[in-house]
């Protein structure tokens, strides 16, 4: 990793919004805002994701990380607009705990990308009505338990019947849990943390932010 | 069967780290009951009667070791007056948090326990169960006091509180502490032999230790001596290994362990001081075939049986409806089958 990155990653680890600030406004080119941003915010989230994984961050230090380096993000560059490319949707189905659906927002936000917030407590039937409205490149579904995470099999369901849906990237506690999971409920992708869900949509949308 | 012992003397056994006749099996089944009475879910857990007969049915159909007086999550939240939503196919979940606005924290009060309807059905429940139960254990729970804000505010809120707030977060606590305390000890005195504490967020998965020494370990540490019978802290698969020790310091008996972790590595720090509860995956137990059951089971049993001190478990505290009849029962067999100390099978 870069040593701006390095130095945001551990200004996000240690909490401290000052520091995270300074780096990210130190490693700013005018020319070309958000390239410079995500060179520093994207491996530093990335690296603090698969600490998670292998144990040494906390879900916490996750949390408040995506955070900071959305608010950084907002500080340094407001006037750099998200990327309009692709329509992002994001949504918690059928729960109301929603603090998967935040750390993937802010990691999303904070690597540049304009995300559609769906809330969260959806059921089937109204998140694919906003869906259809809104037409999104890419659906992100959370989900905290296995019965909502089986029901996104209905899901991709409802979503087929247009004729054109988006690819669902799915997450939550179900899917780490049963790796195969994704794919028999008809998901394009899974994603273990904020850190893969953003490549992930990197990925299908062509690369670059 | 001639030769086998009582649920009860087996668990007593391997939490006093020694070997029983055989491991033993808490199959933590809750809406399996509903099923076992066709009724649906949420018709099943409006009655304690319900729930005693579920579990008497469930225990003797498993052949397990326990009764588990756990009726779902959000049950405590909901007597403090938040709603829960129902499903018919899985557990109910709490729905918007009770408390929206955090400044209500200062004047918060917990319900009482003697005039809560929902923890009522608990405690008819409980003592149903001591009445009619045959000598194995009656599993009381509780949610830790720094758990349960999980559902008092969304865990977002809750994350934002602990590290912006320490006057509310302090405050919660205290209110939190007393409602656990109260909870705790009336179902002990219902008849529950023990107590266990749900405390995912102390887990490392979480927290860092760090922030555990500061949070989660001191509340453990003023609550668990106040609940007048043994506990277990169950981590809902949340990893603990690296604040085991501290774990083993609050005196509590029994760790439950996340599928996550390393059953061996977790055992030979356990060793002798504290019984480990756990680590099927409930997740992918949906799944599995009779041969992946008896394999996981097997696999579990190696890991951590030999010496006592060890219950087979789900790693979670709440086996998931859709798990099929079939493979608790390929589990359950494969528990007497290989779990009958000495356990001299292992190549270890």
């Amino acid at each position: 990793m870069d040593q701006p990155a390095e130095e945001f990653r551990q200004a996000l680890l240690a909490m401290d919004r000052v520091a995270a600030l300074a780096v990210l406004g130190g490693a700013l080119r005018p020319d070309d805002p958000f390239t410079s941003l995500e060179e520093v915010v994207v491996p530093a989230l990335e690296s603090i994701g698969d600490e998670w994984e292998n144990g040494p961050v906390s879900l916490a230090q996750l949390y408040m990380a995506g955070r900071i380096a959305e608010e950084a993000v907002r500080q340094v560059a407001p006037e750099t607009g998200p990327y309009t490319g692709s329509r992002i949707g994001i949504a918690v189905l059928e729960d109301h705990h929603a603090l998967g659906k935040r750390l993937v927002l802010s990691a999303l936000r904070a690597a540049g990308y304009g995300v559609q917030d769906y809330g969260h407590g959806l059921s089937v039937s109204r998140l694919a009505q906003r869906v259809h409205e809104d037409r999104p490149d890419v659906l992100l579904v959370s989900t905290l338990m296995l019965p909502s995470a089986l029901s996104v099999r209905r899901l991709v369901a409802e979503l087929e019947l247009p004729g054109s849906r988006p690819t669902v990237i799915v997450g939550g506690a179900p899917f780490r849990m049963d790796p195969g999971l994704w794919h028999e409920v008809g998901a394009d992708a899974t994603g273990r943390n904020s850190a893969e869900a953003v490549a992930l949509v990197q990925q299908f949308t062509g690369g670059a932010s | 069967m001639i030769g086998e012992s009582a649920p009860l003397e087996r668990v007593l056994t391997t939490l006093g780290h020694s070997e029983p006749d055989r491991v033993p099996l808490f199959l933590l089944v809750t809406m399996h009951g509903a099923k076992e009475l066709g009724l649906g879910i949420e018709e099943y857990f409006a009655s304690g009667a319900n729930v005693a007969e579920g579990q008497l049915r469930l225990q003797r159909r498993f052949g397990h070791d326990c009764y588990y007086a756990f009726f779902y999550a959000p049950l405590e939240v909901e007597a403090w007056g938040a709603e829960v939503v129902f499903r018919d196919d899985g557990p109910p979940t709490s729905g918007e948090p009770l408390l929206l606005d955090r400044e209500r924290i200062t004047s918060l009060q917990p319900p009482r326990v003697a005039e809560s309807p929902q923890l009522g059905r608990v405690l008819t429940a409980i003592a149903a169960l001591k009445e009619r139960g045959e000598n194995a254990p009656i599993i009381g729970v509780v949610m830790s006091p720094f758990s349960l804000p999980v559902m008092q505010l969304g865990f977002e809120a809750y994350l934002d509180l602990i590290f912006e707030r320490p006057d509310l977060f302090a405050r919660l606590m205290a209110v939190n502490e007393e409602f656990c305390v109260e909870w705790a000890n009336a179902q002990l005195a219902a008849g529950a032999t023990a107590i266990c504490y749900f405390d995912p967020v102390s887990s490392t998965t979480v927290v860092t230790p760090e922030q555990y020494a500061q949070t989660g370990l001191p509340v453990a540490q003023r609550t668990l001596p106040r609940i007048q019978g043994p506990t277990a802290t169950h981590f809902a698969s949340g990893q603990c290994a690296r604040i085991l020790d501290e774990v083993v310091g609050t005196g509590t008996a029994v760790a439950g362990v996340s599928a996550a972790e390393d059953l061996a590595q977790l055992k030979a720090a356990a060793r002798g001081r504290i019984t480990l509860l756990g680590n099927l995956n409930g997740i992918a137990m949906r799944t599995w075939s009779a041969a992946e059951a008896e394999a996981q089971v097997k696999a579990a049993i190696a890991a951590a049986a030999p010496g006592g001190g060890f219950i087979l478990a789900d790693n979670h505290g709440e086996i998931p409806f859709q798990v099929p009849d079939e493979v608790l029962l390929a589990i359950a067999e494969a528990v007497r089958t290989w779990g009958r100390y000495p356990i001299d099978w292992t190549d270890g």
